[in-house]
């Protein structure tokens, strides 16, 4: 019972250690936060807010730019608070609560990362498998990458309202195309992995070429497949946010910045970009939970 | 070692009267470097009868992975014929005629020990339970038993090995070829697992096919050795062991042990004055 206390106290002792690191980051950036907040909000305090006879201490430019209405730069708390406001003071169906529209832009994220997965491993066994469709696509999937994806958005939305697809089906394909490309080539890489004793080795067993993909490729490519994943899931998020601009959309984290941006409202800009980041680094999250999962058995603790 | 049908020895003509695993006939294997040709393997002939354990030794380079290969249909012989079980050596692989043992255990690591060595038998298709009951046994007679739920990782270099024994023997091919398996352990494993390949043998008397460069494991196991020469590759001499066959380590210290491995050794030193 001691010793396991100890252990407790050990590992919680450990775990302090490690987050010392990081809270003293946090608290950097929240200084300098702060500092910056007042520094670009002070001029347009003088004009804006304070009496323009002059007459007003320091005190009172500091509470000033901590509390404009359209700062340049909120402060930290003014975010948090708007944050949170958003999703405590309006139902979840409100377009004013910002659940409503991580609800919109996951969906999808999910879908086209879901799609660009699938792309990108139908694209990788292609290019395993065959020498011409090797020298074909490879230059093409690189080429793709090449043209910025605002450009490619627009495009896409015209041809696929054109076609009768509207709603999440563009946002899809544009953040689909974000996600094939790292799971793709990491792909290509993790399929190409086994060592020439491997493949030799099912050659002997007369094992035919999906048993060899299946069996033996695809399980040695997966440490390559689930790094490709995180990049694409956090890909896929941008392109679908990307995709929110150009449709004038309502609805989305996209669309928040947008209004945000029309109106002035740097609060709302900020809450949706700190949301946006939540939903980035959880939907990473989820990936790497899955991936530790997976591969578990893998390599020695 | 190069003779025309006329010259063929009288105890090979008697057992090519036996049923045959292996005949290689006037085989050479020649790769096309940027600068000369290479003969990897220069007008092989050779008779491996059912039942037989033939060690292939010689120095690196003179061919005996080479050989080993053509006959698993690994390599393509340039001159020549290769029948194993009286077909070519692509169709008997197609017939899982053999299991091949290579230097390197080559475990999946995402797959137990029990799901490696039910690996041919998936891609045979047999049912899971069947591949199962197999595996088990078979682990059984390497001696790694209560190890199946364990993954490669966590087994010694020489544990490794003998998984990858057991999953070359799954499937029970007639013929099992091993490229230097022992090479990467200890004497001491290698010594151990010497020992139990003998044994295995002795019970079953499936038909071996062993490359090593030690000519203490070609004398201890073979009940025929070949040895080989580089620059070409080809065989300068073929021993008949004199030992029996049941076989235990002590007897290495045996001057008939000691008279067979003196006779190795002289070859390949024949060989490489030539």
């Amino acid at each position: 019972m001691g010793t396991m206390t100890e252990r407790a106290l050990k590992s919680l002792k450990e775990r302090l250690a490690a987050g010392f690191p990081v809270a003293v980051m946090l608290g950097v950036v929240l200084a300098a936060w702060y500092a910056g907040a007042w520094a670009l909000n002070a001029p347009g305090a003088i004009e804006r807010v304070l009496p323009p006879d002059g007459a007003w201490t320091w005190q009172d430019l500091l509470q000033a730019t901590m509390a404009m209405q359209r700062p340049v730069l909120p402060a930290p708390h003014q975010v948090a608070l708007d944050f949170w406001s958003s999703l405590v003071d309006w139902p979840l169906d409100s377009p004013r609560n910002l659940l409503f529209h991580v609800a919109v832009t996951a969906e999808s994220t999910l879908w086209g990362f879901v799609m660009g997965t699938l792309l990108g491993l139908v694209l990788s066994v292609c290019i395993v498998h065959s020498r011409t469709l090797n020298r074909a696509l490879l230059p093409w999937i690189v080429a793709s990458q090449t043209v910025p994806v605002l450009a490619i958005a627009p495009i896409v939305l015209v041809i696929l309202g054109s076609l009768g697809f509207s709603g999440v089906a563009p946002k899809a394909v544009i953040a689909m195309y974000l996600c094939f490309f790292p799971v793709t080539v990491a792909m290509v890489q993790g399929l190409r992995s086994p060592q020439v004793i491997e493949t030799e080795m099912m050659h002997t067993y007369a094992a035919s070429k999906w048993q060899a993909l299946w069996l033996l490729r695809l399980p040695a490519a997966l440490p390559f497949l689930f790094p490709a994943l995180r990049v694409g899931i956090a890909a896929g998020l941008v392109g679908a946010m990307v995709a929110e601009l150009p449709t004038g959309a309502v609805a989305g984290l996209g669309a928040r910045l947008l209004t945000g941006s029309y109106y002035g409202n740097t609060v709302q800009i900020w809450s949706a970009l700190v949301m946006s980041a939540l939903l980035g680094l959880t939907l990473t999250s989820v990936v790497a939970l899955i991936e530790r999962v997976v591969l578990r058995h893998r390599s020695q603790p | 070692m190069n003779h025309s049908e006329s010259s063929i020895p009288p105890e090979v003509l008697a057992r090519s009267s036996a049923k045959q695993a292996v005949e290689v006939r006037n085989a050479s294997v020649v790769y096309q470097t940027a600068d000369a040709p290479v003969h990897a393997l220069a007008d092989i002939d050779l008779d491996i009868a059912e039942g037989e354990f033939v060690a292939l030794i010689g120095p690196s380079g003179c061919g005996k992975t080479t050989l080993m290969r053509v006959i698993a249909d690994l390599e393509k012989i340039s001159a020549g014929t290769v029948r194993v079980n009286g077909v070519s050596p692509h169709e008997a692989r197609l017939a899982r005629a053999y299991g091949y043992v290579f230097q390197a255990p080559a475990l999946f690591p995402w797959r137990t020990v029990l799901a490696n060595v039910t690996l041919p038998l998936q891609i045979q298709g047999r049912s899971k339970t069947e591949s199962q009951a197999i595996a088990l046994e078979q682990l059984a007679r390497v001696g790694l038993t209560g190890f199946e739920a364990k993954y490669p990782w966590q087994l010694s270099g020489g544990m490794q090995q003998r998984v990858s024994i057991a999953r070359a023997l799954s499937f029970e091919p007639r013929i099992l070829m091993m490229d230097e398996p022992f090479g990467a352990l200890d004497e001491i494993t290698r010594d151990r697992l010497n020992e139990q390949l003998q044994q295995l043998w002795a019970r079953e008397r499936r038909t071996v096919v062993f490359v090593t460069h030690s000519i203490a494991e070609a004398v201890y196991l073979a009940t025929r050795i070949v040895v080989m020469s580089p620059r070409p590759g080809r065989i300068v001499k073929v021993i008949e062991s004199t030992l029996p066959n049941e076989r235990h380590l002590g007897l290495r210290d045996t001057p008939e042990f000691v008279a067979l491995a003196h006779a190795v050794r002289e070859a390949l030193a024949d060989g490489h004055h030539d």
